[in-house]
């Protein structure tokens, strides 16, 4: 007998065996949930993994407050779509003190409302594993990470005294106050979650698809203008563009591109023919060399 | 990342249903610092256009900054992932890559090919469907390649890929090429490859990588590329008996209860029969449920839901299995054990085993020998230490499910967890069930523990005093035992010198030792609790695991840990019997506190502080605590 699945079907079982280690070997699982599109698939993945039961951890979105309207938007559509307890956790502390992307910059930003934020929500709920939608193919050192990654009591991530993962056996094992992040994407890539998006026609943010949008040109990079919380500087104009997002988080550091594909294999076909990697429309990951790997130890995903 | 394929531009609809069609292949590349092996993998990253402009950018700059290769571009700066590493210009654990070509999307194990990462290889290679062996043309065979060879033959790989790299600086010639692989085929009959496919490369210059080179007419095979694209990869799995260990039961309602699992071998139909060994109850697959509808038959790699006909009792761990050729069912086997930890393993102490969904605390009891990863020599020991392959005995305190490695992957491994730092310090593929296992069986007696401490009219019990030598363990037990036989409780005191001259007078002071010193200990002690008496042990039992490993023989409230916490250097003013001042001196190796640890008790049932009362005091609490 020679049935061979297909490299899609092979990611999915793994990814849905990861899960179902995860929700049987934890207490207190939560998945964090981004709203973006490997937020999607992975969503859409645990919809797989426990059905018919309904997905037996809650989600949980950190809203830094300054995310795209239409992602919230699209967050609560899923929400009734997919039948999931949703957590939504934002560091208030940053927002009384007025912390944002404009006057703090993008790296002090970061800090406080995403990683700080992060770091408040999981503790509130003293969740013992998370979900995150890390792949190993956005970023040098992530190719290292575990599937199972490892988190001290301070969530703090060592990438020297990493657990040894083989063959689909997964180390659980934690002590109060410690905790797991786990991966279970790990091992797709971009064009791999574009594909499956594409195969089981998953619904994903209207922002990755092409429109006229407000954008104003800013670092080199085109900004979209979601609310009039945004600041003109001098000399910068509101242009209307036909843009879309290939990665989405807070609209003042993530960077459109102009383009025109508005269907889903457009996208894959501008995707395959041009020539920069995904985490380039991020502002957070230009600070210096191995930031993301600072940012890591520091808890960030 | 440009593919090839003109249909990108053409037709997107047409090339991406070509591109669900595709397979997954995954391999390792094993070779030693200097073979190449970063280089080659940046070479097939890069060939096959999975290098993005801005990645390029940076590695341009990163080549000035740091690489190795004048003012060319060094590949290998595309892999080194983590800081450290780059400034070391070594790789230090396993990286996973990604490529895809039209027919296959690749994942790649990287892994370090220094001296002392065996753990690092055989993790990689644990996934792994082909290796990739380097060889610098240069060098020929080393020991590394032997090592590389076996450790890739050890997890099971039956598909080999031969590289001789580096040929550009041996002139590309046939011979040196020959010579090799004539070299290499000798080493490696006895490895159980089923193909070793051999290729003449250069990584640096891009030589029969993705295109044939000029430079080597003699080499009629395919590319590298080619190979990988096409080398058959038949779900072995598939032509196996079926296996699926049930990872979490599936009940949203009281009308379904399914078992969902990833299926480790086999194939499965609704009416097909199942057997759960650990109760060997059977019953009939009723349905194969997933998202996307029922399925009419889930092959090995698949995760799905599988619900029964009848109503019988499994949970997480137990195996479904068909009903023809059954697993191993069994709590002993022998097993071959890579050591993945600093703290080496040792024999006697108790850690947690993980096959697939099944956990069971284990011991390794026997440590029949180890293997030398270079010469293939066996060789003795008594402990295994980081990157020490052993065949071991092991024992579970519950029976589980298994096939031996070598005839299925999947449901043949394992990996050891330590209990109280919980690191992943072992990985096991397991050989064959222990007969022993099938054939002791507990002999059923009429006269139980219960009767025999009702005619004692006491709760059986053990004090464990634990402490260092000379805190006043033996002292203060002695009174304790002096008080309860007075009050016509029935005692036996077990006191760590006298049981050194008969019971374990085979045994030193090396941690092994102590381990087993200790095991020993505290399976007498459990048996005369199982004869209802309350027993009193003295020892020093420094570590954790070891004292931990005596509770849990006993039922709860049985093991009353006592912990003598009197400072070292009260202790080694005392020094009742001079132990100390020989320790010190140098002629008493292994001496607790001096240069052997203590691991104090976290929750001891009663800790007693030195210098507080006299041991008379101490003594009088201890018994009313306990009766």
């Amino acid at each position: 007998m020679k049935i061979e699945m297909t490299h899609l079907r092979q990611l999915e079982a793994e990814s849905i065996h990861i899960m179902r280690e995860v929700a049987a070997e934890f207490e207190n699982p939560v998945m964090l949930y981004s709203v973006g599109k490997d937020s999607a698939v992975m969503l859409h993945l645990a919809k797989k993994a426990f059905y018919p039961s309904k997905i037996p951890f809650p989600l949980m979105h950190v809203d830094t407050t300054w995310k795209f309207r239409e992602m919230i938007e699209f967050r609560e559509k899923m929400r009734q779509e997919y039948d999931f307890e949703l957590l939504v956790y934002t560091n208030e502390e940053g927002v009384k003190q007025g912390v944002n992307p404009f006057t703090h910059g993008s790296a002090l930003y970061t800090d406080i409302m995403k990683t700080e934020g992060l770091k408040q929500g999981l503790n509130k709920y003293k969740f013992d594993a998370a979900f995150g939608g890390a792949r190993r193919d956005e970023e040098k050192s992530r190719a290292k990470e575990r599937i199972f990654s490892f988190r001290s009591e301070n969530h703090r991530w060592d990438p020297k005294n990493q657990r040894p993962e083989l063959w689909n056996l997964y180390n659980a094992r934690v002590k109060p106050g410690e905790s797991i992040r786990s991966f279970p994407i790990s091992n797709w890539t971009e064009l791999d979650i574009w594909q499956y998006i594409y195969l089981e026609e998953i619904p994903i943010v209207p922002l990755y698809y092409s429109k006229i949008r407000p954008v104003v040109e800013r670092d080199g990079m085109l900004i979209m203008v979601d609310d009039d919380r945004m600041q003109l500087k001098a000399g910068e104009q509101i242009q209307m563009k036909s843009v879309r997002f290939r990665t989405l988080g807070c609209y003042p550091l993530t960077g459109a591109v102009e383009s025109t594909a508005a269907t889903l294999p457009e996208i894959i076909q501008e995707m395959l023919l041009t020539r920069t990697s995904e985490r380039q429309g991020r502002l957070i990951d230009h600070d210096s060399a191995g930031s993301m790997e600072k940012k890591k130890q520091e808890g960030y995903f | 990342m440009a593919h090839q394929s003109d249909l990108i531009a053409e037709d997107i609809a047409a090339y991406l249903k070509a591109q669900e069609e595709k397979s997954m292949l995954r391999f390792i590349t094993c070779g030693s610092v200097d073979d190449g092996k970063s280089t080659l993998i940046g070479r097939l990253l890069w060939d096959s256009k999975l290098v993005f402009e801005d990645q390029l950018a940076a590695l341009e700059v990163d080549s000035k900054k740091v690489g190795t290769q004048g003012d060319e571009i060094d590949y290998a700066l595309l892999l080194d992932g983590l800081q450290a590493e780059r400034e070391q210009g070594i790789t230090i654990d396993v990286a996973y890559r990604f490529f895809s070509t039209d027919k296959r999307k690749f994942i790649v194990a990287d892994t370090p090919g220094h001296e002392q990462y065996t753990r690092n290889m055989v993790t990689g290679a644990s996934t792994a469907e082909v290796a990739i062996i380097l060889i610098d043309a240069r060098k020929g065979v080393l020991i590394q390649t032997r090592r590389h060879s076996f450790l890739t033959s050890l997890v099971g790989i039956r598909k080999v890929v031969l590289a001789i790299n580096k040929m550009d600086l041996v002139d590309y010639s046939e011979d040196r090429y020959h010579a090799i692989v004539e070299g290499y085929k000798t080493f490696a009959k006895d490895l159980g490859f089923e193909e070793i496919f051999c290729i003449p490369i250069s990584a640096l210059k891009g030589d029969n990588i993705i295109e044939e080179s000029e430079r080597t007419p003699w080499y009629q095979g395919p590319t590298l590329m080619h190979h990988l694209e096409h080398v058959e990869i038949t779900n072995n799995a598939l032509n196996k008996p079926l296996r699926m260990r049930v990872q979490w039961v599936n009940r949203p309602n009281l009308d379904f209860r399914g078992f969902s699992g990833t299926i480790a071998s086999g194939v499965v139909h609704p009416g097909d029969a199942g057997v759960v060994p650990s109760s060997g109850q059977v019953s009939t697959v009723a349905r194969i449920v997933t998202m996307d509808g029922d399925l009419s038959e889930a092959v090995a790699g698949q995760s799905v839901t599988i619900t029964l006909e009848d109503e019988i009792d499994i949970s997480r761990g137990d195996m479904l299995c068909c009903t023809e050729q059954r697993p191993s069912y069994a709590d002993q086997f022998e097993a071959h054990v890579v050591w993945m930890h600093e703290e080496e393993c040792l024999p006697g102490r108790s850690y947690l085993l993980k096959a697939g969904s099944a956990t069971a605390p284990a011991t390794v009891t026997a440590l029949k020998h180890k293997i030398n990863v270079n010469t293939l020599q066996r060789e003795p020991g008594k402990t295994l230490e980081l990157n020490e392959v052993g065949i071991c005995n092991i024992s579970l305190t519950k029976p589980i499910s298994f096939d031996p490695y070598q005839e299925n992957r999947n449901t043949g491994n394992f990996i050891l967890i330590d209990r109280f730092t919980n690191a992943t310090v072992g990985a096991g593929m397991i050989d064959f069930p222990l007969r022993r296992a099938t054939n002791i069986h507990w002999q059923s007696i009429d006269i139980n523990k219960q009767s025999r401490a009702e005619l004692n009219d006491q709760a059986p019990m053990v004090l464990w005093f634990t402490g260092l030598s000379g805190a006043g363990k033996s002292t203060i037990a002695n009174l304790v035992e002096k008080k309860l036989h007075s009050l016509g409780k029935r005692t036996y005191l077990l006191d760590g010198d006298n049981v050194r001259h008969g019971l374990n007078r085979d045994l030193g002071f090396t941690d092994v030792d102590r381990v087993e010193n200790i095991r020993r200990i505290a399976e007498t002690a459990k048996l005369f609790v199982d004869a209802g008496m309350i027993v009193l042990t003295s020892f020093i039992s420094p570590f954790k695991s070891e004292r931990n490993l005596a509770r849990e023989l006993l039922e709860e409230g049985e093991f009353v840990e006592i912990f003598v916490n009197t400072p070292l250097e009260i202790c080694e003013q005392r020094d009742p019997k001079g132990l100390y001042k020989k320790a010190r001196a140098g002629e008493l190796p292994n001496f607790t506190g001096i240069d052997s640890d203590y691991e104090p008790p976290e929750n001891p049932e009663i800790m007693v502080e030195a210098g507080t009362k006299s041991a008379e005091e101490i003594s009088e609490e201890i018994v009313a605590k306990i009766l």
